[in-house]
């Protein structure tokens, strides 16, 4: 199932090689070109005659990389992307080779430095460690892909669900409108892919398609957004307050198409949408997300509900006369 | 050899001029082109055998230091940090101030004046000053004015027959490695960008790099080199002596895993000694210059350097060859990194 | 210029909803330029155009939007929780009123749990915005009707004219930067320039200088000038600030094109216009840091007004500093000659 490939795929920012190989798959059949560019965005472009549109979701997810090997064979690590110190321990990790490793700590960690964590590979000593894994690579959580009673659970469905969402549309889009489907890399150290993307695609209006948060969970922060309430479209993230136009036509379509929406307030982190919307002149830019428990996981949760609420509402805005 | 004289210019962001000059005259004559843009890159076009295609090497010539924003009625400087300096760092330390480099001192309260419990706090850097001796304001007006420029005044020296120890060797090493690569044709069109600001957030590179549109471009950088006596091995990052630091990523890039492999493969095939830049910390410009325009190739090498952003800092001159060997075989490989 | 300040920051727009209130500065601008429209993002944009072809650009600039709240969900009772858009001090929030602009605007007021209910250790400590709300008497029905989520909120705020030519009210930031633009704009015009003068209101600097980017690169001026205000004097702030009344701060530092700098000190000397010198030694803070480095770069310099109680709704300003901006900057405009190029020359 193409959702589950896609979240199995290994893609920690930068090192997007695989997800790009399994993603340019699926949309070269339906694209008039697919390339990439210097910075590992893949780009799918569906030609018209209308307004130049740019969707954008981001394929990289959070990991590690490997700093030092010790003699025994331990592996120190920095984190790519915004990872939760504190819920790293005794988690496990895949190289892209395949190699999985368990991350644990020194005593006496109390504030979970991450300094003071290791990865354990299984290696006996340092020389059978770099014939595993070297200095610069890159592992990833691991966290198996699960449905059942309309929801799923796996790693990485920030953002491989916004991924599938734009691959869908890309299937099913009916639309004279010029439009690039951005698979943006390296959006977890800052946005960077879609920065780039967003300068040679020199869009008019833009839609970035990720995750956020909801505010369903016992206790947790207030949000007006909940799972399997619908599409969310977004108002502002630490990055972006939305094009209102964009907005407003996007709440328009919901409500003429019976599509179940809801208004997203992301009070930390931000989007792609942040890097595009200031692009050159400027970019009415607009944010369409996944509502998804337990974000940066290997756990996340999204309802199948919203995956098509978010696919309708999006096609519906590309096949919009805008 | 041009380090000893170019770490010696006071240069801190936005008053690069100095160093800016002296790098113009000495390499004039190997340059096809040379701009000075409106942040203060001087950007030394050097046309190649072919301009199919377009390389651009980076180098900054800021320093860290600080900018005199007040002038007490006793005639003391209030002063900023003009980039990422460490208070601890600065206390009790000789300073060069404004374009006359009137000698002054950063002086702190004498420990027997200090309450116990004062003793182990680091001061504010709002409650630091400069002293260049004047009796008062007046007196000091005569030889400051707001927004002069001080740095570190450091000389340069050789500790051993490699080590070296300067203040600014961030990145005047890189400047000395580009005036040598420019002496040699090229293959393709090479700018070399003495970039402005580096150290107030990667400010010259940002722009130069527009006006360049390089299809590939290395930053030639210096970066902490953590191999001393408290800290443990696996925090080493890189150690002084063992070459080249070739970056996979830092706090502002992941490089491409073709570009920084095939920078340590090159190096291996010559003979040249580099390693593994192992943290993902600090950042340079080439931050900014691979995020610019619809995304640019770009790697960084750099001279390990011990006690970067002090008043003294160390490096080795083998390194620094090893940085000057491995960016000059990026230039005459070009193809092999396309 | 005191009543131009009072209209301007009497109007309602915060960070990305500056469509409520850019009419009203279009309709500002109008009457002294030759061109005012609006780009994608919504910056305002006005030209004064020379006659000549091919003319040097500057680019006179000052952020329009205002800091706010924004509507984060409303409860079964109907009281709204809500979150900061740009740098808000949510110490000067309870007690205070708001007024939310949905499809009507309601007027509300910021409460929290009683100091009665609260432990002697939560007395103590400022509140969190996450346990504000903000009370306007409906009920959750009533209010649904005419709030949602993402709607926007300003503070209350009235104008007043205090002692000595200073005012006091919400949004001085920066919106008497506007009005020095406004009254700039007035000053050239009927004189004979060399340079077409774009004044930019530039949206979205509250949330990082979002509008100052794009504008700068879809200008792509020769010079451009940033006005915003500074801290001013106050009894708690005396070393990192300045006096009302003490003219125009010109800042010095990396982020400022020497050269311009030393221009617009030389008109102030001139002139006998006052001003103080405010040294930054990297990021100012402001559009000026953004503009600097936009595409190929543009020599940038930045000029403040003194503000006392910056991001409150008691802002204070003196309207001379302000006026002493658009004297400067109208000076500054006039005298673009043919040279420009050479004197900008490092």
């Amino acid at each position: 199932m193409m959702l589950e490939r896609l979240t199995q795929s290994f893609g920690p920012s930068g090192r997007e090689k695989e997800i790009t190989q399994v993603i340019s798959e699926y949309v070269t059949p339906f694209s008039d070109e697919v390339y990439t560019d210097a910075l590992g965005n893949l780009i799918a472009h569906k030609k018209g005659n209308g307004k130049k549109i740019m969707l954008a979701a981001h394929m990289d997810e959070i990991g590690v990389a490997v700093t030092y090997i010790d003699e025994k064979g331990f592996l120190r690590f920095s984190k790519i992307g915004g990872l939760y110190q504190r819920r790293l321990l005794n988690r496990r990790v895949r190289f892209s080779n395949g190699f999985t490793g368990v991350i644990d700590t020194e005593e006496n960690n109390k504030d979970y430095n991450i300094q003071k964590m290791y990865i354990d590979i299984g290696a006996t000593d340092r020389e059978q460690a770099e014939k595993m894994v070297s200095v610069g690579d890159m592992a990833v959580f691991e966290g198996e892909y699960k449905e059942e009673y309309g929801v799923i659970i796996s790693k990485a469905l920030d953002n491989r669900a916004g991924c599938y969402i734009l691959i869908k549309v890309l299937e099913q889009i009916k639309s004279e409108n010029d439009i690039y489907f951005c698979f943006t890399s390296q959006e977890e150290v800052g946005l960077r892919g879609a920065k780039a993307a967003a300068y040679s695609v020199n869009p008019e209006y833009a839609l970035a398609v990720d995750v956020t948060d909801t505010g369903d969970t016992p206790n947790c922060p207030k949000m007006a957004v909940n799972l399997g309430g619908g599409a969310a479209v977004k108002v502002m993230d630490r990055s972006v307050i939305t094009n209102p136009d964009v907005r407003i036509k996007l709440i328009e379509l919901a409500k003429k198409n019976n599509i179940p929406y809801q208004l997203e307030i992301m009070t930390d982190g931000g989007t792609d949408a942040g890097a595009i919307h200031t692009s050159r002149e400027g970019v009415k830019t607009g944010g369409v997300s996944v509502p998804t428990r337990y974000i940066h996981s290997p756990s996340e949760m999204v309802s199948k509900k919203d995956l098509e609420a978010c696919i309708k509402l999006i096609k519906a805005f590309c096949e919009s006369n805008l | 050899m041009f380090l000893k004289k170019l770490c010696e210019f006071d240069c801190v962001s936005g008053n690069e001029k100095a160093v800016r000059d002296y790098i113009r005259n000495e390499i004039y004559q190997y340059a096809d082109e040379i701009v000075i843009d409106s942040i203060g890159n001087l950007i030394v076009k050097r046309t190649g055998v072919s301009s199919k295609k377009t390389v651009m090497l980076d180098a900054h010539t800021d320093e860290v230091g600080f900018i005199i924003s007040g002038i007490t009625d006793k005639g003391f400087l209030e002063f900023k940090t003009v980039g990422g300096i460490d208070t601890r760092v600065i206390i009790s330390k000789r300073v060069r101030v404004g374009k006359n480099k009137i000698p002054g001192v950063i002086g702190i309260k004498a420990i027997h004046l200090l309450e116990k419990s004062e003793r182990n706090e680091v001061p504010k850097i709002k409650s630091l000053y400069i002293d260049i001796g004047a009796s008062s304001k007046e007196e000091a007006e005569k030889y400051v004015e707001l927004g002069d420029y001080a740095a570190f005044d450091t000389e340069y020296e050789d500790l051993t027959d490699d080590l070296i120890k300067a203040k600014a060797i961030d990145d005047r090493a890189g400047c000395a490695i580009l005036m040598e690569l420019i002496k040699e044709k090229p293959k393709y069109d090479t700018y070399f960008c003495f970039s402005a600001q580096e150290e107030v957030g990667l400010r010259g590179a940002k722009i130069a790099v527009n006006r360049i549109k390089p299809d590939i471009a290395l930053a030639i950088e210096a970066t902490t080199s953590s191999d001393v006596a408290p800290s443990e091995e696996k925090d080493y990052v890189i150690r002084l002596g063992n070459g080249a630091a070739v970056s996979f990523a830092d706090g502002a890039t992941i490089a491409s895993e073709e570009f920084y492999k095939k920078l340590l493969s090159v190096a291996e095939e010559e003979g040249i000694k580099a390693q593994t830049k192992a943290a993902i910390t600090g950042g340079n410009d080439a931050g900014a210059i691979h995020l610019a325009q619809g995304g640019i190739k770009c790697a960084t090498i750099s001279v390990p350097c011990r006690y970067i952003h002090s008043p003294a800092g160390i490096a080795s001159k083998a390194d620094i060859d090893s940085v000057k060997q491995l960016a000059g075989a990026f230039l005459r490989r070009i193809d092999e990194f396309y | 210029m005191k009543e131009l300040i009072r209209k301007l920051s009497e109007l309602r727009g915060i960070s990305g909803s500056e469509y409520r209130i850019s009419d009203e500065i279009i309709n500002q601008f109008k009457a002294v330029s030759d061109e005012v429209y609006k780009d994608n993002l919504g910056n305002v944009i006005a030209v004064k155009k020379c006659k000549k072809g091919n003319a040097p650009r500057i680019m006179i600039e000052a952020h329009m939007d205002e800091i706010g709240l924004m509507v984060r969900d409303i409860d079964e009772n109907g009281f709204i929780g809500f979150v900061n858009i740009g740098g808000v001090d949510g110490r000067i929030l309870p007690g205070g009123e708001v007024i939310i602009h949905g499809l009507r605007d309601v007027k509300g007021v910021i409460g929290a749990k009683p100091p009665h209910l609260q432990t002697a250790d939560e007395a103590k400590t400022a509140l969190k915005m996450s346990d504000m709300v903000i009370d306007t008497g409906l009920t959750s029905e009533q209010i649904r009707e005419i709030v949602s989520v993402g709607d926007t909120i300003t503070v209350k705020g009235d104008f007043r004219e205090l002692l000595s030519d200073n005012v006091t009210g919400k949004s001085l930031d920066d919106r008497a930067g506007i009005a020095a633009l406004i009254k700039t704009f007035e000053m050239i015009s009927g004189k004979e320039l060399n340079a077409d003068i774009y004044a930019v209101a530039a949206v979205c600097e509250e949330v990082g200088g979002r509008g100052a980017a794009v504008a700068g690169y879809s200008i792509k001026p020769d010079i451009a000038i940033a006005i915003d205000v500074t801290h001013g004097v106050t009894p708690d702030n005396s070393k990192n600030g300045f006096e009302l009344g003490s003219g125009v701060a010109i800042a010095k530092g990396p982020n400022l094109h020497p050269l311009v700098v030393d221009r617009l000190l030389g008109i102030a000397k001139e002139k006998d216009i006052k001003y103080t010198i405010e040294v930054e030694g990297g990021d100012t803070g402001t559009d000026a840091w953004i503009l600097q480095v936009v595409d190929e770069g543009i020599p940038t310099a930045l000029l403040s007004i003194p503000l006392r109680y910056m991001h409150t709704t008691v802002e204070t300003l003196n309207i001379k500093d302000a006026e002493a901006i658009s004297k400067l900057l109208a000076e500054f405009c006039l005298r673009i000659d043919d040279n420009m190029e050479e004197w900008l020359c490092f």
